[in-house]
């Protein structure tokens, strides 16, 4: 066969090699990335979506931070089981202010794509100490360490890193971000500058203390989660694609 | 280089190269290994015949077959919801009293409303509803906050406690200590005296009686006996929501008068529809068997 | 054996380096993976602290498995192979391969610190920060110098295919490294040194993520080890290596159709249908350009099948491409949607991915690092094929144990998720589902126990045959002494 002679080529000259392996590698990811670039009906047209407040972005930092993407998924798959279990199946839309996406790829513990407004406040931060204070037969470890005051120093250039890669955050959310965070995590006024910047921030101290914590931030992440869209709002045919 | 030779285990001829001493033999592809990879490529492309596959720029090859993950699961649902609708439509169009009191319907609810419960209520009620001692009521028994009986659950259950649901449950205990309401002096005879009604011990004589019947009563009612309308619990029986195994009672009565702790609670109907909010409370209904 | 005196000194001293690192991070790597593994039976394990949290572990665990002992493996065996099978020296000498060894090695440490102190991109195989990317990628493009640049020395006219791959491997590794650690650094504007956002967010991020994801698994771990058993198999057999023709066929189609496959970890999810279905497809249609790898490997063998019997070397080669063979049936049987919906989110895929890693990557790599020690250390054979035995029925049980405690719970687990009673509502809750993977959680970590065990055996193993011992049994005959 010619083929295997014409072959001979490749195996003689590392450039050539170098070129045809470069060119076969490369052909996959493009047609597969781009297009979720440039097709619409890729994320879905709901309304809303909004950037995190200062307070849930500083949360998910520390959701990264601590791995919880390894045993909990953030999304719920168009199954009956997991709508049931869990609520409306996950929208591309809903994930669009996500720098790194946290999908997840396991279920050690539950989905949390829909956690936002589950449980209170309080519950959280019990689970989040000590989880079998509350769900004797959970394997999660305990977080005790997110009591701490939480470092939010740098939240304006996180912010403004964020909006290099597509988030849009406003001047005024950058300029008031510092003001906001400690609004959300201490202020129960749900008519608050804060919650006018950030429709359906959840308000108020997560914990019992007073200063800003990093239980706080985490507190206010999870309770935003899945609750920006209104599904009953949204027309089935609108997301089908 | 080395020439091409025969191997004599397998009868076919090397390339005629050898590397550190490795020949490679010229054996062709073996016939069945061609096969089923061309047996994967045409399913491949009958796949993408039927399927959404290819896309372009601005849109994607939609497949023969219109499927979409997506559509597929409205079907599902429907099908489920069938299932279950001959006695779903039933509880959705009667009242909860007229659930239990229906046996079929009340056996339906009860399996309905546990699998809701252990999925959202158990994390803070613990499975079976016993509770979470130091944070959350047990639903076991029979002392009831709010209320137990059906309607009160229901109540309780679709709007919450201290949410900002407008339906919610609200009430709030002063800080009688943190305010300066009541002196530490004071604060220490009342609770004295909860301490009394509690264990049902006597109370004559105790000087909180008077602070008591003064500041508490409004809302805990006389001989502490609680208010389902305002959830002021009873304070004449020896249950105890913030006190955790190890702590004495006077000291937590100590603590809540001074800065007292609040529970709360999600509104369900924000999450679950009216017919699982009605399966939840017969099943809530039936672990403190039932008021 | 090789017909060819050769009079070049080849760069050995980095290639002993690589494989002492390759030996200690395995041990490393298997160990942190046991304990996260008992984590998930005892939580109590996770002891309150935040630097001992599973969270923070894993990535400990996979980076050191993965890049850390697969790393050490892939540079030792390769830039042993490459220099070999070319008849030449390492481009740049020993002096170029210590700073790639040192580069690579310190920038192990430093991830692994940085994952504990709670700096990751949370991005999984892709945890490490910017700044350690960019340590890499330097890392990186002088190990493609030392490779390239001793191919182009070569004295063979041809290029061996086992430098196919590991060529492959490093040139595609480029390219997902770069294109999944595309951030913006908060440090920009006055933020943490330590921390960045990634470009892409959400739908498309997930997609790159699992572009990447998956071909860290297509190039690192299966094209690289490729690489490892075109050389070390014929070499420990003795015999010619089965097809040239098929080495040729299932090399390109395997990387071409790799790239495709990311999309497989997504299915059903907001990922669209379209991608879902290339995703499945090329999975499926890679099944026999892996298979290739497995026949060119197995049949190499034929003529000399009874080295099986005597040369437990030769045992974890084979037995590495029998698991690489199995892997690579299950991996595209789980890229079909209707298998996927049930085996995702759950301990199959770690079973999966474990049946993979310890049965193909790190069985195939004792068999290269067996072959090596003596070799590098000019020692006819190593202390004790006793012990090679021992290692290899520890490490097999270990294995087995492993895998089907995590088909069990993982398909047990997925069938209790979508379970319905006979009245039509969902049977489980999830807490249910967690209790029932206790036992084996518990088995699972008993399994990792006996593989972490066998290593240690192969530390000991090593040790002696460095040293100079001879086991009082290798003055029996074996085909191995015969040599």
């Amino acid at each position: 066969m010619s083929i295997f002679k014409h072959h001979a080529k490749l195996e003689t000259n590392v450039f050539f090699l170098a070129v045809g392996i470069l060119l076969s590698v490369i052909v996959g990811g493009l047609v597969e990335v781009v297009p979720l670039f440039t097709i619409e009906s890729t994320i879905e047209k709901v309304d809303g979506v909004r950037p995190y407040s200062p307070l849930e972005q500083k949360g998910r930092d520390i959701y990264v931070r601590e791995g919880c993407y390894l045993c909990h998924s953030q999304m719920v798959r168009p199954f009956k089981d997991e709508v049931e279990r869990y609520g409306h199946y996950s929208l591309a839309a809903e994930s669009k202010y996500d720098h790194p996406f946290q999908w997840g790829s396991k279920r050690t513990g539950p989905d949390l794509a829909r956690v936002g407004g589950k449980y209170t406040n309080d519950w959280h931060v019990r689970h989040l100490i000590n989880p079998r204070d509350v769900v004797p037969e959970s394997v999660m470890p305990g977080y005790p360490h997110l009591k701490r005051e939480l470092d939010y120093s740098t939240i304006d250039a996180d912010m403004k890193a964020l909006r290099v890669v597509g988030v849009p955050y406003t001047d005024e959310q950058i300029a008031n971000a510092k003001k906001d965070l400690v609004e959300q995590a201490t202020s129960d006024d749900a008519s608050a500058a804060v919650a006018g910047r950030y429709p359906k921030a959840r308000m108020g101290s997560a914990d019992a203390n007073p200063k800003v914590t990093e239980l706080d931030a985490m507190v206010a992440y999870l309770q935003v989660l899945g609750t920006m869209v209104d599904f009953t709002t949204v027309k089935p045919e609108k997301i089908a694609r | 280089m080395a020439s091409m030779e025969k191997d004599s285990v397998s009868g076919q001829y090397t390339t005629g190269h050898e590397w550190d001493g490795i020949r490679e033999l010229n054996t062709p592809l073996p016939k069945w290994w061609v096969y089923v990879f061309w047996a994967t490529v045409i399913w491949s492309i009958a796949y993408w015949v039927a399927m959404p596959a290819w896309p372009t720029i601005n849109d994607y090859s939609r497949g023969v077959l219109g499927y979409a993950s997506r559509n597929e699961l409205e079907s599902d649902i429907k099908a489920q919801k069938q299932a279950r609708s001959k006695f779903e439509a039933k509880i959705a169009a009667i009242s909860v009293d007229d659930v239990v009191k229906d046996k079929d319907l009340r056996n339906f609810a009860m399996t309905g409303g546990k699998v809701l419960f252990n999925d959202n209520c158990a994390p803070c009620h613990g499975t079976g509803g016993v509770g979470a001692p130091g944070a959350y009521p047990n639903l076991a028994d029979d002392e009831w906050i709010w209320g137990g009986e059906l309607a009160d659950l229901k109540q309780t259950i679709s709007f919450g406690v201290r949410n900002t649901n407008e339906n919610s449950r609200q009430s709030e205990m002063p800080k009688f200590g943190a305010d300066g309401l009541l002196t530490a002096e004071q604060i220490n005879q009342v609770a004295d005296y909860v301490v009394a009604l509690s264990s049902k011990g006597s109370t004559a004589g105790l000087p909180g009686e008077a602070i008591f019947a003064e500041q508490c009563v409004v809302c805990h009612q006389d001989g502490g006996v609680g208010s389902k309308d305002v959830g002021s619990p009873a304070l004449n029986n020896n249950i105890w929501l913030f006190k955790g195994s190890k702590e004495q009672v006077k000291q937590v009565v100590i603590n809540q008068v001074t800065n007292p702790q609040h529970g709360s609670m999600p509104a369900w109907s924000e999450r679950l529809d009216e017919t699982s909010i009605k399966m939840l409370t017969v099943y809530v209904h039936s672990l403190g068997g039932g008021k | 054996m090789s017909t060819n005196t050769d009079a070049t000194p080849y760069c050995e001293d980095v290639v002993k380096k690589f494989v002492l690192a390759a030996t200690f991070w395995g041990v490393v790597g298997f160990l942190a993976g046991d304990f996260i593994a008992w984590q998930l039976a005892f939580p109590a394990l996770n002891l309150d602290l935040e630097w001992t949290t599973f969270g923070r572990l894993r990535p400990v665990h996979t980076s050191a498995v993965i890049f850390a002992f697969g790393g050490n493996v892939l540079m030792a065996t390769s830039l042993y192979t490459v220099q070999r099978t070319g008849r030449a020296s390492l481009f740049g000498g020993e002096a170029f391969g210590s700073v790639i060894f040192w580069g690579f090695n310190t920038l192990i440490v430093a991830a692994a610190l940085s994952y504990v102190l709670g700096f990751s991109q949370g991005q999984e195989y892709a945890e490490p920060e910017w700044l350690l990317d960019l340590w890499l990628t330097v890392v990186w493009v002088l190990y493609l110098i030392a490779f390239a640049g001793t191919i182009m020395k070569r004295r063979e006219p041809h290029i061996y295919v086992a430098n196919w791959f590991f060529f492959a491997m490093i040139l595609t590794i480029a390219m997902l490294h770069l294109g999944n650690n595309l951030v913006v650094p908060s440090a920009i504007f006055g933020g943490s040194f330590m921390k960045s956002y990634n470009l892409f967010g959400g739908v498309q991020n997930a997609m790159t993520q699992w572009w990447y994801g998956h071909n860290a698994v297509g190039f690192f771990l299966t094209a690289g080890f490729l690489g490892i058993m075109y050389y070390f198999v014929p070499k420990r057999a003795e015999r010619p290596v089965y097809s040239y023709r098929l080495s040729i066929v299932h090399f390109w189609a395997l990387i071409f159709l790799y790239i495709w496959a990311g999309p497989h970890h997504l299915h059903y999810t907001a990922l669209p249908d379209w991608a879902q279905t290339l995703g499945m497809t090329f999975s499926v249609m890679l099944w026999m350009p892996s298979w290739g790898g497995m026949i060119n490997g197995l049949m190499t063998l034929s003529g000399a099948w009874d080295k099986l019997r005597t040369d437990p070397v030769m045992r974890f080669l084979v037995s590495s491409v029998a698991f690489y063979g199995m892997s690579t049936f299950e991996g595209p049987m789980m890229s079909i949607k209707a298998v996927n919906s049930l085996s995702h989110y759950t301990d199959w895929t770690i079973g999966h991915v474990h049946s993979g890693a310890l049965g193909w990557v790190a069985f195939v790599s004792f068999g290269a690092l067996y072959y090596l020690v003596p070799k590098l250390w000019g020692r006819k054979e190593v202390y004790s094929l006793k012990l090679v035995g021992l290692h290899f029925w520890i490490a097999t049980i270990g294995i087995v144990l492993y895998i089907t405690a995590m088909w069990i719970s993982g398909i047990m687990q997925g069938l209790m998720w979508r379970a319905y009673d006979n009245l039509g509502f969902l049977q489980y809750s999830f807490i249910e589902t967690v209790e029932a993977m206790h036992p084996y959680y518990v088995i699972r970590a008993l399994g990792g126990v006996l593989f972490v065990l066998g290593s240690l055996v192969m530390v000991y193993n090593f040790y002696k045959t460095i040293k100079g011992d001879v086991a009082a049994e290798a003055a029996q005959p074996s085909t191995a002494a015969a040599r």
